[in-house]
């Protein structure tokens, strides 16, 4: 009697593995969809920890846009650079190919501006932000309290006094600094660019002026001595990126910003750290 | 009444993740955003509806059968089948929304492959088994036992979010105060029990 009911079991078992496994057979041929070859080598290549650091819901996603070309290998943070520079390589995708971008925290609010209040809440960019629009008088500067440092993957961006600085050497623009930001301060141009308006307020200049020395007050003299490779929008000046303008180090010195907003990113990080020494005395 | 506890019951006061402990591992893995919670408590819905349905037919009709007269009972290959029918189900279904529906697919293709063996499934169709429910009681059980597990997901991926901007001790940051606070989101919907 034993036997039978074993007999039976193992029929089941067999007849029900045997369907089932010809059902998918027929299915996958019946629904079976062309796929990117590329799509499977990305992801064999990826960690497969289904983190989500990327910002997709798993590496089969991000391996999906990898090989749409819509993100870099860098944008895995969990890969390793040769784990990253493996993945380019079956790709076919490199640093030519895709332009390399870089961050830059549009702000000198180090340098001259004003705080309306103390906040003394959550240590955090976004908490703050929350509260009455900002500890700051200014509504589109940099709050300093390092959301973005936290969320750079890299350790690209160091809190410099009240204010984010970001370090180019580190920095690949993989834009997770500038998703974190509240205020869309944080701006990812091309790495090549060495000059930018360090300002992110459209206010107009005067009253920018009365609690922000260091902000644009759209004054058009880099446009005017310039041309195209400035563009005013509402009252603060910006370097044309999207036209791939590329400012030159002599055209600087010509307009020299009689505020200071434009600098090199050497020049910003050398004035944050100079500010904070001279703080210090 | 009886459907009171099929829908009510199965949502509320026996919810899959914070009363019965099933399914923890999507529970705290895919909890870290709401659009993320949204899709995993689509799928595992869908998966746990179309699971139910057909776990209950197996066990109700092919694991219990006579053969001249004599009643051969197979239920402890219950789990055994249970699993390979859920784990087919869900690459069938993978498979079917990847050619039908590409935009179901993407919304919900990530996480089928994590559900193929999510225990909370496996406990659905195994609860429906052990109390002997008929296939359309035990779909609508399934049903609403999925919803559960998605109002489990998306209010503590709620919490989480604001959790991030809290400041826990070193020690309890990222999963233990998860953990706790999974803790306390199970107390309150202790106070569910007796409900029906």
């Amino acid at each position: 009697m034993d036997n039978t009911i074993l007999l039976y079991a193992a029929l089941l078992m067999g007849i029900l593995g045997i369907v089932l496994g010809v059902i998918i057979a027929v299915f996958v041929k019946l629904f079976s969809v062309k796929s990117d070859p590329r799509v499977d080598l990305a992801l064999e290549l990826l960690p497969g920890a289904n983190c989500g650091g990327c910002g997709k819901a798993g590496c089969a996603d991000f391996a999906k846009v990898l090989a749409a070309g819509e993100v870099q290998p860098a944008n895995c943070p969990v890969s390793s650079s040769e784990q990253i520079a493996a993945i380019s390589l079956a790709l076919g995708i490199d640093a030519g190919e895709v332009e390399r971008m870089q961050a830059v925290v549009c702000c000198r609010s180090d340098i001259g501006e004003v705080r309306k209040m103390n906040y003394n809440g959550v240590q955090d960019c976004v908490a703050a932000n929350m509260v009455a629009g900002g500890p700051d008088e200014c509504r589109y500067g940099c709050l300093g309290l390092g959301t973005c440092a936290r969320k750079c993957p890299f350790g690209a961006i160091e809190i410099i006094g009240q204010v984010a600085v970001v370090h180019r050497e580190l920095c690949v623009g993989c834009g997770k600094c500038a998703a974190a930001c509240p205020r869309g301060v944080i701006k990812l141009v091309p790495a090549d660019s060495e000059y930018h308006i360090y300002c992110n307020s459209p206010e107009k200049g005067a009253n920018k002026r009365h609690f922000c020395k260091a902000g644009c007050i759209g004054c058009r003299k880099c446009e005017k001595l310039c041309g195209s490779k400035f563009k005013l929008s509402g009252f603060l000046s910006q370097v044309n990126y999207a036209d791939g303008a590329v400012v030159s180090g002599e055209e600087v010195r010509s307009i020299h910003c009689p505020v200071g907003c434009l600098l090199s990113v050497e020049e910003r990080l050398e004035a944050a750290y100079n500010k904070v020494k001279g703080n210090k005395k | 009444m009886k459907y009171l506890e099929l829908t009510v019951g199965a949502v509320l006061v026996n919810n899959f993740v914070l009363t019965r402990f099933l399914g923890i591992c999507p529970f705290l893995g895919v909890s870290k955003r709401l659009d993320t919670a949204l899709g995993m408590g689509g799928a595992v819905t869908v998966v746990m509806a179309l699971a139910s349905c057909i776990t209950s037919v197996i066990s109700n009709y092919l694991l219990v059968f006579t053969v001249n007269d004599r009643v051969i009972d197979l239920g402890f290959l219950r789990v055994l089948t249970f699993i390979l029918v859920i784990a087919a189900l869900v690459q069938l279904l993978e498979v079917m929304l990847q050619k039908v529906s590409p935009v179901l697919y993407r919304a919900l293709g990530i996480y089928l492959p994590l559900i193929t063996t999510n225990c909370a499934v496996l406990g659905a169709a195994t609860i429906n088994a052990e109390s002997g429910r008929s296939v359309w009681e035990a779909t609508v059980f399934g049903t609403f036992s999925g919803i559960g597990f998605a109002l489990a997901l998306v209010l503590f991926s709620s919490i989480r979010e604001k959790l991030e901007l809290a400041a826990p001790p070193k020690a309890f940051e990222g999963t233990p105060i998860a953990l706790v606070t999974a803790g306390i989101l199970a107390m309150a919907f202790a106070g569910f029990a007796g409900l029906c």
